[in-house]
């Protein structure tokens, strides 16, 4: 069991998401960055779908009340273990009593913690993680607060020992390295590439329009969050007014209200909507907004089914192979 | 350019389709990243063309591929475990499905609300006044008058799109749209009208606010209210 001592406003108990109720309103939810969960809970021998903690606001203080193996991914955000100085993408062994202190992140956005055996809130429609619309699943329905305390899920007799890490625990690359994705930049400025798929309405666009789609830098506004990013740049102009009769719609899909700017619909989006929708970010990229910050830059790089399909595909042989090598740490390690 | 992963089935051109919401609605079929596939049925949007959809969501949810079928409003989503390996196949599949679809009969439940319009709760009344150039009696009296039918459930756990608005009230989404909206708005969005369940960000013009539980996530039928089921808005009280 943990508690949480102090936590920023925003501070979620996530899975990978909730899929099949869409028809009920429903949206998936789930992590932000879902190769962070995931390699979260790979580290602990997790399943993959554990539930943990998404922490996008820091400073964020948790309380260990027994002996627990925990995990740290997404943003380095200079962790501490009591004193000691936690590297990101890292496992480590906790003991009752000791605190766990997350500070501002230099990059990224959004730090995960995994608790060995995963959290155990009531899976609610098939997950556990938190619908913030209909303020159920995750912890009460709700975000995270002080005093908050969790429990993990206790581990079959016979199951896989608990600490299978050595006392300086260890830990994985950043998948940024493993999983590269670069936009040209002439400036030097930087801007996180996501792959896109054109969606039902792009060729409804002025060719000027989708000219500057793929060229522009997006910013990512304030008014940005787990339901959607909302992106400032040029306006995208459609040859004529588009009113939709609503319809399904999954996360990723980059709608076009009559401003003109961009909103990329994100984990916490409705799933359903009626404005123009000129490309879909590809699953296999959404996690790199999960870590884009507000007040930075997007580019969209045109992608094809074939390639979208194959982008999946190294994304999980990626996580298959990380899986691979963490075992057989654990085994050296027990 | 290349182009979208879209194809079009333009209607004979001696036979234009205006829809019910005033736009041409041709058949389409797109795709919404690797994991779905939206199709957009032709012509009216009214109850018999919805029907087919609900038929052909019964169909295609039992696919083992498809991990969901999700009617929209004279739509459907198909979301699927996978991505599909032939794309050109189930576009195929989903137009013949379309064809063929009888309308799927559903003996629906009525259910009455009581609606203030108006005042704090119906913060864009004006803003339909202005579009419509309607007096808000007229667009309280056109909004409570028809029968409507549960169409599709979407937006948010337990929302209800709802079909047979007047369209002499409809009203564009709203140019940006509204971040926190309370539970209980009755809104209109284009053509189309709906009472959200829970507060959130919205796209619609709010009119008026009833009360009503839509939603309990611990039950089996999460929903209270289905496709099919039946809603007649009651003017509690008009503020002006």
């Amino acid at each position: 069991m943990i508690e949480i001592l102090a936590t920023g406003a925003l501070s979620t108990v996530q899975d990978l998401g909730r899929e099949g109720s869409l028809r009920f309103g429903v949206g998936t939810s789930g992590a932000m960055d879902d190769l962070a969960l995931a390699i979260g809970n790979i580290l602990l021998g997790n399943d993959c779908n554990a539930a943990a903690i998404e922490v996008p606001i820091l400073p964020f203080k948790m309380l260990f009340l027994e002996d627990t193996d925990f995990a740290l991914t997404g943003a380095d955000c200079g962790a501490r273990l009591d004193n000691r100085e936690i590297p990101p993408w890292w496992c480590l062994h906790a003991s009752k009593g000791q605190v766990l202190t997350l500070g501002i992140p230099q990059s990224d956005a959004r730090a995960y913690v995994a608790l060995a055996g995963g959290l155990d809130v009531a899976e609610v429609l098939g997950s556990r993680s938190t619908q913030m619309r209909g303020n159920f699943g995750g912890f009460e329905g709700r975000p995270l607060k002080k005093g908050d305390r969790l429990q993990t899920v206790a581990r079959t007799p016979g199951a896989t020992p608990r600490s299978a890490i050595s006392a300086h625990g260890f830990g994985v690359r950043p998948p940024a390295f493993g999983l590269p994705l670069h936009a040209a930049s002439e400036d030097g400025v930087t801007a996180t590439a996501v792959r896109v798929l054109p969606a039902g309405e792009y060729d409804s666009y002025t060719d000027a329009s989708l000219e500057q789609f793929w060229l522009a830098r997006w910013q990512v506004t304030p008014q940005s969050d787990r339901y959607g990013y909302r992106l400032a740049g040029p306006v995208l102009a459609a040859k004529h007014v588009i009113e939709k009769r609503s319809h399904g719609i999954v996360p990723g899909v980059i709608q076009v209200p009559q401003s003109g700017q961009p909103i990329i619909q994100l984990r916490d989006a409705q799933p359903s909507g009626g404005y123009p929708k000129i490309g879909t970010v590809i699953e296999a990229d959404i996690w790199r907004l999960g870590q884009t910050r507000i007040g930075e830059s997007i580019r969209f790089l045109k992608t094809s089914y074939q390639e979208a399909v194959a982008a999946q595909e190294e994304k999980q042989r990626y996580l298959a192979q990380l899986s691979l090598a963490v075992q057989m740490q654990r085994m050296a390690n027990s | 350019m290349t182009k979208s992963l879209s194809v079009n089935t333009r209607t004979p051109e001696n036979e234009p389709v205006v829809a019910q919401d005033g736009t041409v609605q041709q058949m389409n079929v797109s795709m919404l990243g690797t994991r779905a596939i939206l199709f957009e049925a032709p012509g009216l949007m009214d109850i018999h063309h919805q029907r087919r959809i609900w038929s052909m969501a019964q169909r295609f949810s039992s696919w083992p591929d498809v991990s969901e079928a999700v009617p929209g409003m004279t739509n459907l989503m198909l979301a699927f475990r996978q991505p599909p390996a032939d794309i050109a196949g189930l576009f195929a599949a989903l137009h013949e499905a379309w064809e063929r679809a009888e309308e799927l009969q559903v003996e629906g439940r009525q259910i009455e609300l009581p609606v203030v319009y108006g005042g704090e709760g119906g913060p864009h009344l004006g803003d339909v006044v202005a579009h419509t150039g309607l007096s808000i009696d007229e667009i309280v009296h056109l909004h409570a008058a028809p029968l409507y039918t549960v169409y599709a459930l979407g937006s948010h756990p337990g929302y209800c799109y709802l079909g047979g608005m007047d369209t002499r009230i409809a009203t564009p989404r709203r140019k940006v749209p509204v971040v926190r909206l309370p539970g209980g708005s009755v809104s209109i969005g284009g053509a189309q009208t709906g009472v959200s369940a829970s507060s959130g960000p919205s796209g619609w013009s709010t009119i008026g606010r009833t009360e009503m539980i839509f939603f309990d996530p611990s039950k089996v039928q999460p929903a209270t209210l289905s496709p099919g089921d039946l809603i007649r808005f009651r003017i509690d009280k008009v503020i002006k």
